[in-house]
């Protein structure tokens, strides 16, 4: 009988950084530090704004307090559903269609080198056309309903999806392309756990500049025509002079960015977790 | 644990009546098109037993990777033919594996090792319980049982290619093709590797096809070696390897027999860098 003598057990494989027990007054303090870098800015910021314009007397800026005290009652007493949903409805339909359509569209042609040759110019035409330069072409053709509004965002952030993506799938190595035929993998499972997977750090990068996008689409598509919408909220309240409204408006909008791009980066965070992972790996030397 | 993997990690081959697995007759490869066209691989025809291993050393650039290549279904040949199990190969073929020279560039990076060994396994549709089996068996063959959750590039050069000679053993191929697999690694894991690249020949019965430029790795590994001419590529000699099927790294390479099969093979290698043809091509030309 021939003995397969195993070789040297491999040694642990975790090599995440491991936290050291630590007592529970140093975490707190950790963790306080933490969050004193991340409000640090925003509360001086904001307390500096407070300061300046509570003895400015200019009609167009009024005092932060002012601001503040009209919030609550701008937004509270039902412009949340009326104004906030809508916009939000809006720009998720519009984004999610951008990063899907851009998705598929740029996997095609990432697979195809000919297919590339052929569209690439076209692609690269209707790039170079800023967006809401669209907003009135589309408003003849489509209205102004949500529709319209949806399209416009659509037309704007999927070309960064669908370019980055381009890159990622011409980007993966050929040894994976090559274990991924020699194996047989049939095509939907190439699709899924070669292709897609291989090519989102480039998704995801076409993806957060596709969101900030769609962010400034919707609410210039709601300022061009509208009945309901943050960007419609903010354009009434300043035709109305109503000032301290119109920058409740523009914190909302700034709060609202601020909340997706924290769900971006927590998703970003799972998907990408293997990324990460091995560019700490290779930085950290060849082992 | 030799004993229960022994029974259970089995390959069958289906052979022809002269027992031939492989064979490549006249492939010829040329690369580019007609102005400025290389020729790859001239004419090279051997076959392979079942059960056999071969080993094919040659100069750098002499076209073994293109070799490999084309057998392995990756690259059409210009003309001549790959048969394997008497089926034309076309494309990558049922029942072969591959082990790449770029390990760290052919595990998938976003699987963990057991997902890596797994995948081949459930494109083949092999039950869940057998395709458990397997993975754990063939982790454990190659010293990484304890590993099966970690990602590829948590690990080791040599050990990330020990993960893909368990994808290759678990996907139970009746040929494994191996090209240079242990070009980068260390010296100490190379001789590591090796003997357990023996070690899963002699108890799986699996065809092995191994490209080395390492003359040493090739006598100590194959039952031949082919060595291979200089671009554009011919077959110079086939070199039968007359030592014991028990081999360790210690005395099979002490021995005279090995010192003399080395000579010999090193001298047709060096005489394939200065350009000379088998005497064939020579006076057919």
């Amino acid at each position: 009988m021939t003995s397969l003598t195993a070789p040297a057990a491999a040694p642990g494989a975790a090599r995440e950084t491991a936290c050291e027990a630590e007592p529970p007054a140093a975490r707190l303090a950790r963790y306080g530090r933490r969050l004193a870098v991340l409000l640090g800015l925003p509360a001086v910021l904001a307390a500096v704004w407070w300061i300046v314009s509570e003895r400015a007397e200019n009609f167009f800026f009024p005092p932060l307090s002012d601001i503040l005290s009209a919030f609550g009652p701008t937004w509270f007493d039902g412009r949340i559903a009326a104004d906030l949903l809508p916009s939000l409805g809006r720009l998720a339909a519009g984004y999610l269609l951008a990063v899907a359509l851009g998705v598929a569209l740029g996997v095609l042609i990432g697979t195809w080198p000919s297919l590339r040759a052929f569209a690439e110019p076209v692609l690269e035409f209707f790039r170079a056309i800023p967006p809401p330069v669209m907003v009135p072409i589309l408003m003849l053709f489509l209205g102004i309903d949500t529709l319209m509004k949806v399209v416009v965002i659509v037309s704007g952030a999927v070309w960064p999806v669908l370019l980055n993506t381009v890159e990622g799938v011409r980007g993966i190595d050929r040894p994976l392309r090559d274990t991924a035929r020699v194996y047989r993998l049939r095509p939907l499972t190439r699709l899924r756990t070669v292709v897609l997977r291989g090519a989102s750090p480039q998704i995801v990068t076409g993806a957060r500049q596709a969101l900030s996008i769609a962010i400034v689409l919707m609410v210039i598509s709601e300022m061009f025509a509208a009945n309901n919408g943050l960007g419609f909220s903010i354009v009434q309240f300043q035709r109305g002079f109503a000032l301290p409204e119109m920058w409740t408006g523009i914190i909302l909008l700034g709060l609202v960015g601020l909340a997706l791009s924290l769900i971006f980066r927590a998703v970003e965070a799972t998907v990408l977790a293997w990324y990460r992972g091995q560019r700490r790996a290779q930085r950290g030397g060849n082992r | 644990m030799t004993a229960t993997t022994k029974a259970t990690i089995t390959t069958t081959t289906t052979t022809t009546a002269t027992g031939e697995l492989l064979r490549v007759s006249g492939l010829r490869k040329v690369y580019g098109s007609s102005g400025g066209a290389t020729e790859a691989v001239r004419d090279l025809t051997f076959a392979t037993r079942t059960g056999e291993a071969v080993c094919i050393v040659g100069p750098s650039g002499a076209g073994k990777t293109t070799l490999l290549r084309c057998i392995a279904g990756l690259l059409p040949p210009t003309s001549g033919e790959v048969v394997l199990e008497d089926r034309p190969v076309a494309g990558p073929p049922e029942g072969m594996a591959v082990v790449f020279q770029d390990y760290a560039r052919s595990l998938f990076p976003w699987l963990t090792v057991a997902q890596n060994v797994e995948l081949p396994l459930r494109e083949k549709r092999v039950a869940k319980g057998e395709r458990r089996r397997l993975v754990a068996e063939s982790l454990e063959a190659v010293g990484l049982a304890d590993v099966p959750g970690s990602y590829p590039w948590q690990l080791s050069g040599g050990m990330q290619q020990r993960v893909a000679i368990a994808r290759a053993v678990a996907y139970e191929p009746h040929i494994l093709l191996m090209d240079e697999p242990f070009a980068a690694v260390d010296a100490q894991t190379r001789a590591d590797l090796e003997d357990l690249v023996r070690s899963l020949w002699t108890r799986l019965g699996i065809t092995l096809l191994f490209v080395t430029h390492d003359i040493d790795e090739a006598i100590y590994l194959g039952q031949r070696v082919l060595v291979l001419s200089s671009r554009p590529t011919v077959i110079l000699e086939d070199v039968a390897v007359d030592l014991p099927d028990e081999r360790d790294q210690l005395t099979t390479r002490n021995d005279p027999r090995f010192q003399e099969l080395r000579t010999r093979v090193y001298e047709l290698v060096q005489r394939a860098k200065r350009g000379h043809r088998p005497a064939s091509e020579v006076t057919l030309s």
